[in-house]
């Protein structure tokens, strides 16, 4: 299970547009990887060029020992793909789509029912695919990327497009998609589905990988502050800032918050002020962290 | 490997007869067409022309047998000895001229309601009396005319439409098919999702292929089966021919589609471009109508059109009764076309937007 990806100096230009420009990472086997960045920041290209759909102009690809890009049907089969929730066979049932799919990869029909009951479509298994919702179609992108039991995943933007509700149920079927060791790329735009799913995250820009390490060394690098708030009148603002570890005190009418880097004494001191009503606890994200290395504000 | 095909062929196959408005356009529509044209313009074809002759007529009666044999394909001659009676009819229509011999004279009596058969029925006696008069002098005729037929007015409009609309039927399906499949697979992904998978690539045009030719022989199955049950078609000559033929033509329809789609950023788009195609190529090859009386350019033009050679290598197969050989040329034809239409249409594709 799993499989390792070295992806080295990759160069993909358009034009004058230089979409993927110099990127280089290795995902370990059995690992969640996750590329994270806005619209354009060359996600999409440098996953086809992992996966093989393009060949860079520049650079190497390696899937443990093959080159992606020759297309060979022996790495083909521990692939899974899942580029699209609309790429599908026209006017089939779910079950049909699985069958057809897995047929392509030599599996026996068994396996259908096996992805229907993982992706959570047993009672959808015989609606045709235009009549599901986006998140189902997801799903069964989803189980049709996995219907042959490949040891690397590839997930591009899987939760574009849906609901809150929506994504936050997609998670669970994502996090037990390398339960079993599998080795999974996914390329995202929300900052909160990386943070909530990978193990490491690349954070891309205009081409460039920014910076790549876990959610939590990424966050603990920037040392942002952390911002606590508690309810108006709770705590009186002159007080607060003379609160020792306090930075900066916003006193408004939602509330009072306080900006630390320290939180573990403030919230010690509100406690013993009895000062708690209210509170929330607010610590720096990836979105703080695209922040820093941008200068702009994340948009999706 | 061959479950690959198989599941892809399956795959389309249900994606086709699952969608209404692409099987009523590719078999309702064309039978509509086919019922229309059988059932109104069935009475009207290959009328003769009825003629009362009132006594002895020389020209007719003494004239060789070959002459004779093929006059009785136009006139159906009626003796009487009542002339009165004879002119009578003519004029109220029951009969389209009245002949009788004076002398040297031979008297055509007509009516000029039906200008048409007027017209013909002047004609066909001024004849018939030029020839009587060369064979009198004894004398070789100089100037031959080669009456070589219209052809297809010997045809019964049944046995002409069928083959014609039946190649219509098949050249909107197949174009429309693999135009629309290539769009659609193309823009939602599934072309690309297929190039990752582990089938090689001539596996899933051989399934689209089998595909287009399976719905073709459907569609031909169910023309020439509505057709002789309803409209008495008859199959004369080397029928089963049309199975190499509507093969080739399938692959040269389906190579205009895939450059249709290769082309088109849409599925709209793509279905303008083969209806572009279709429906000005279904007029210029003689589906609706014999291109015989067609003016020189429109034959010309007609020459570079799949659909011309599917349909006359389907008419001399299926009722003019021609032997397998009359296949052989329209088959050559049209694989050339498709293989150069396909080069093309390679030269265009792209495997993503």
């Amino acid at each position: 299970m799993g499989a390792e990806i070295t992806a080295e100096g990759l160069v993909m230009t358009y034009g004058d547009v230089r979409a993927v420009d110099g990127v280089s990472f290795t995902v370990a086997s059995g690992e969640f990887f996750g590329l994270l960045g806005p619209n354009g920041a060359g996600k999409t290209t440098t996953l086809e060029m992992v996966e093989g759909l393009r060949k860079p102009q520049s650079g190497s690809v390696r899937i443990d020992d093959f080159v992606p890009s020759r297309r060979e049907p022996e790495l083909q089969r521990r692939m899974g793909v899942q580029l699209q929730a609309s790429s599908f066979f026209e006017r089939l049932t779910a079950r049909e789509q699985l069958d057809t799919f897995g047929a392509l990869y030599g599996v026996a029909a068994g396996r259908t029912d096996e992805m229907l009951e993982q992706v959570g479509l047993v009672d959808k298994a015989d609606d045709r695919t235009e009549d599901l919702s986006g998140g189902q179609k997801q799903r069964l992108s989803i189980a049709c990327a996995l219907i042959h039991d490949p040891d690397v995943v590839f997930l591009d933007e899987p939760t574009a497009a849906l609901d809150p509700q929506a994504r936050r149920n997609l998670w669970d079927v994502l996090r037990s998609i390398n339960d079993s060791g599998r080795t999974v790329i996914l390329t995202t735009h929300y900052m909160d589905e990386a943070e909530a799913l990978c193990d490491r995250v690349a954070i891309m820009d205009a081409g460039k990988i920014l910076e790549l390490d876990t959610p939590a060394a990424l966050v603990r690098g920037l040392d942002a502050p952390v911002r606590i708030s508690v309810a108006p009148g709770t705590l009186d603002a002159e007080a607060a800032r003379t609160m020792a570890g306090t930075d900066d005190v916003a006193d408004e009418e939602s509330g009072l918050t306080i900006t630390t880097r320290d939180p573990a004494r403030i919230l010690t001191e509100l406690a013993h002020r009895d000062a708690l009503d209210g509170l929330s606890v607010k610590g720096a994200s990836l979105e703080d962290v695209f922040l820093d290395l941008t200068g702009r504000e994340y948009r999706a | 490997m061959s479950t690959a095909f198989k599941s892809l062929a399956v795959a389309m196959l249900k994606g086709f007869f699952r969608d209404k408005m692409a099987v009523f356009f590719a078999v309702i529509f064309p039978l509509m067409f086919l019922a229309l044209f059988g059932g109104l313009l069935g009475g009207s074809g290959g009328s003769k022309i009825e003629v009362e002759q009132v006594g002895k007529v020389s020209v007719l009666d003494d004239a060789p047998k070959e002459v004779r044999a093929y006059l009785k394909e136009s006139l159906d001659i009626h003796r009487t000895s009542d002339e009165k009676a004879a002119i009578r009819k003519v004029r109220k229509g029951d009969a389209d001229a009245m002949i009788t011999q004076r002398g040297d004279t031979l008297v055509v009596r007509f009516s000029q309601a039906d200008q048409v058969k007027a017209a013909t029925v002047q004609g066909t006696f001024q004849g018939i009396v030029q020839s009587a008069n060369i064979a009198v002098t004894g004398q070789q005729p100089k100037y031959v005319l080669h009456a070589d037929q219209v052809e297809d007015d010997s045809l019964s409009t049944i046995q002409f439409f069928t083959p014609g609309l039946m190649g219509w039927a098949i050249a909107s399906g197949a174009t429309f098919g693999a135009a629309t499949n290539l769009v659609v697979w193309r823009k939602n992904g599934l072309l690309r999702r297929l190039r990752l998978a582990p089938v090689p690539t001539w596996a899933v045009v051989l399934a689209r292929i089998a595909v287009s030719v399976a719905i073709a022989a459907v569609q031909a199955a169910i023309f020439i089966g509505v057709g002789v049950a309803l409209f008495g078609l008859q199959l004369t000559g080397s029928w089963p021919m049309i199975v190499p033929l509507l093969t080739a033509g399938t692959l040269s329809f389906m190579a205009i589609g895939l450059l249709a789609g290769a082309v088109a950023k849409s599925e709209e788009a793509a279905v303008g471009i083969a209806n572009f195609v279709v429906l000005p190529m279904a007029f210029l090859s003689g589906s609706f109508f014999p291109l015989d009386g067609a003016p020189g350019w429109v034959t010309a033009v007609s020459e570079v059109l799949p659909l011309k050679h599917l349909n006359e290598g389907m008419l001399d197969t299926m009722v003019r009764g021609e032997g397998p050989g009359a296949a052989l040329m329209p088959i050559v034809i049209l694989l050339g076309f498709a293989v150069v239409v396909s080069a093309v249409a390679s030269r265009v594709f792209r495997w993503d937007d």
